[in-house]
């Protein structure tokens, strides 16, 4: 070896070529260190037959050859590794690898617990088939708090927080059950679909732990809840699968599965499903492309043609729109998928790249799908007296209000921002601050409108 | 002398496991056993021969293990396995068959060839 001068700089050459060399996802960490052994014995050989090191380390550079061509080879020999696997227990090193064990392990133990807890009341006599309002309006609280439960293990939530999330889940609790609901009523059912809802912000809080009044923190929870519904979506459909092989095949001696389909494999499999998608989530979150923003880009051009197509029809053929019972809630479906489309779109955009033709898309689809909902809107306010207010009607009512509102505002900052008088961030901003609005109104529904209305 | 890519391809799988069948080995000493056998005529991109030891690994032609090197660093050797000898046997019997062929049509077209560019004569020997 020459001077230690020499020796060094050679030894930050080899580390810079490592670096460069290990960006490449075909060539992995083991393949670089077979790697940089061959090329250092070929400097040290080179060296000793007269040349100076940093000339040496060239030539041994060269001699390994174009990586481009190289990386290409190893592709083409680990074809899996342009794959990018979950890898749920990685291989790598130790430390990580007994962490994540020990998630695996409190991951499934949660889902059994909620699996169990699902069970429960079945001991105390409430059963599924007979007792279908209590499952419902409980449905959130068999399952949420084991959720944020993993979460504030994940995270190391401190005391105080943990307090104020225990304290939601009990108030969610009594509103859900010392209410006189009459059965299968308005207000039973809207308690059942709005308190998931409210307690979504629970787990959120949980889940940006200690993040949650920054923006990225927020944005995130915007992001896991996108992937959790994809993937809670898939598993539900392999449970499908599941049950449909699982009935076929005891059929076909004789004996019939279907109760215990009923009361055991749906109800403690949709529960346990939620915790184990939530966990998938979270160990691919930086392994596998979010697909939420993958399917936004791919819907968004449809949903847009398709409301200026309605637009125009109504212009064109100047119908007016006939008002059904069942009216307020389509429309509050459709700004829910507009909205969704948009949140997604933004969750994935780069706020710094200038706007291109998918941002003005973007706004077509929100202004036509504002214009569509201001003219149901019209539509709905001329016969509200007529129809009257039930809790139904008020509640769609209210979640129209407050989607309006929403995408009223996005479009106005959107449109500033294609003409460059806003930076995409006052969006992002925008959007993750109203959060909290969708869980207030809930919470509002849960807790003022069975008294209000006569628990009817 | 330039050989042919797919010649370099095809003949890398014998020279391997044939260097190997020697004795337990290692990419860099691999690559100098290969000059040293072809008195520097063939001419490897260095990089290229480890997606090759990589492929015999998974075929189970060869087997790798780490091992600390005298100069201290951690080394990955190679050594055959017995279907890697099985398979070098195979190779050696295809190649002699190509080689015995080349070799008789060599013969009939007793065309003076340069000793040193066989490769590159050969299309136009066999247009003729």
């Amino acid at each position: 070896m020459g001077s230690p001068d020499h020796a060094v700089s050679l030894e930050e050459q080899i580390d810079r070529w490592r670096n460069y060399l290990r960006r490449r996802q075909t060539i992995h960490r083991a393949d670089v260190a077979e790697l940089e052994d061959h090329l250092r014995e070929q400097v040290a050989v080179l060296v000793d037959a007269g040349l100076a090191t940093d000339e040496a380390f060239l030539v041994a550079v060269k001699r390994m050859g174009n990586l481009d061509a190289l990386s290409r080879e190893f592709a083409r020999e680990h074809s899996d590794r342009l794959w990018k696997q979950l890898v749920v227990v990685p291989s790598e090193s130790a430390e990580p690898q007994a962490r994540t064990r020990t998630d695996a392990i409190v991951v499934f133990c949660l889902a059994v617990a909620a699996a169990v807890v699902v069970k429960v009341p079945a001991l105390f006599g409430i059963q599924l088939d007979q007792d279908a309002g209590f499952y419902a309006r409980n449905l959130s609280l068999f399952v949420l708090p084991l959720l944020t439960g993993y979460f504030v293990w994940k995270r190391r939530l401190d005391t105080g927080t943990i307090r104020w999330l225990a304290a939601a889940f009990v108030a969610a609790g009594v509103f859900a059950n010392v209410y006189p609901f009459a059965t299968e009523g308005y207000t039973e059912t809207l308690t059942a679909l709005h308190l998931p809802i409210a307690l979504w912000l629970v787990v959120g809080i949980a889940y940006a732990g200690g993040r949650w009044g920054e923006v990225a923190g927020r944005m995130d929870f915007i992001r896991f809840s996108g992937e959790l519904f994809i993937y809670y979506v898939l598993i539900a459909l392999g449970g499908g699968v599941l049950m449909a092989s699982m009935a076929i095949i005891f059929q076909s001696i004789g004996i019939d599965v279907e109760p215990f389909f009923e009361s055991w494999l749906v109800p403690c499999g949709a529960v346990g499903a939620v915790v184990v998608a939530s966990w998938l989530v979270e160990a691919k979150q930086s392994v596998i492309e979010n697909m939420a923003p993958v399917l936004t880009r791919l819907f968004t051009p449809f949903f847009a043609t398709v409301l200026v197509a309605f637009l125009v029809t109504l212009l064109w053929t100047g119908r007016g729109v006939d008002i059904g019972r069942n009216a307020l809630i389509a429309f509050d479906l459709l700004l829910v998928v507009v909205l969704g489309l948009l949140l997604y779109a933004v969750s994935a955009r780069d706020p710094h790249s200038p706007p291109g033709a998918f941002d003005v898309v973007q706004v077509v689809l929100v202004v036509s799908a504002l214009l569509a909902d201001a003219v149901a809107l019209w539509a709905i306010a001329a016969r509200i007296t007529e129809f009257g207010f039930t809790p139904n009607r008020v509640a769609a009512l209210g979640e129209n209000a407050i989607l309006l509102v929403n995408l009223a505002w996005s479009a106005v900052l959107y449109i500033r921002f294609l003409r460059g008088r806003e930076s995409f961030t006052a969006l992002e901003r925008w959007q993750t601050n109203y959060l909290p609005v969708y869980a207030a109104w809930a919470a509002i529904v849960v807790i003022a409108f069975p008294p209000v209305f006569g628990y009817i | 002398m330039e050989i042919n890519k797919d010649l370099i391809a095809a003949s890398s799988t014998p020279i391997v496991l044939a260097i190997l069948a020697e004795g337990d080995s290692y990419g860099y000493a691999i690559l100098k056993r290969v000059q040293e056998l072809s008195g520097g005529r063939m001419e490897w991109t260095d990089g290229m021969l480890y997606p090759v030891l990589h492929r015999l690994e998974r075929l189970g032609h060869v087997e790798a293990r780490w091992e600390i090197a005298e100069s201290g660093r951690r080394r990955k050797y190679y050594s055959i396995t017995p279907g890697g000898r099985a398979q070098l046997a195979e190779e050696r019997r295809q190649w002699q068959a190509v080689d015995a062929t080349l070799r008789g049509i060599w013969r009939a077209l007793s065309l003076p060839v340069l000793a040193s560019h066989p490769a590159s004569d050969a299309p136009r020997a066999q247009g003729a």
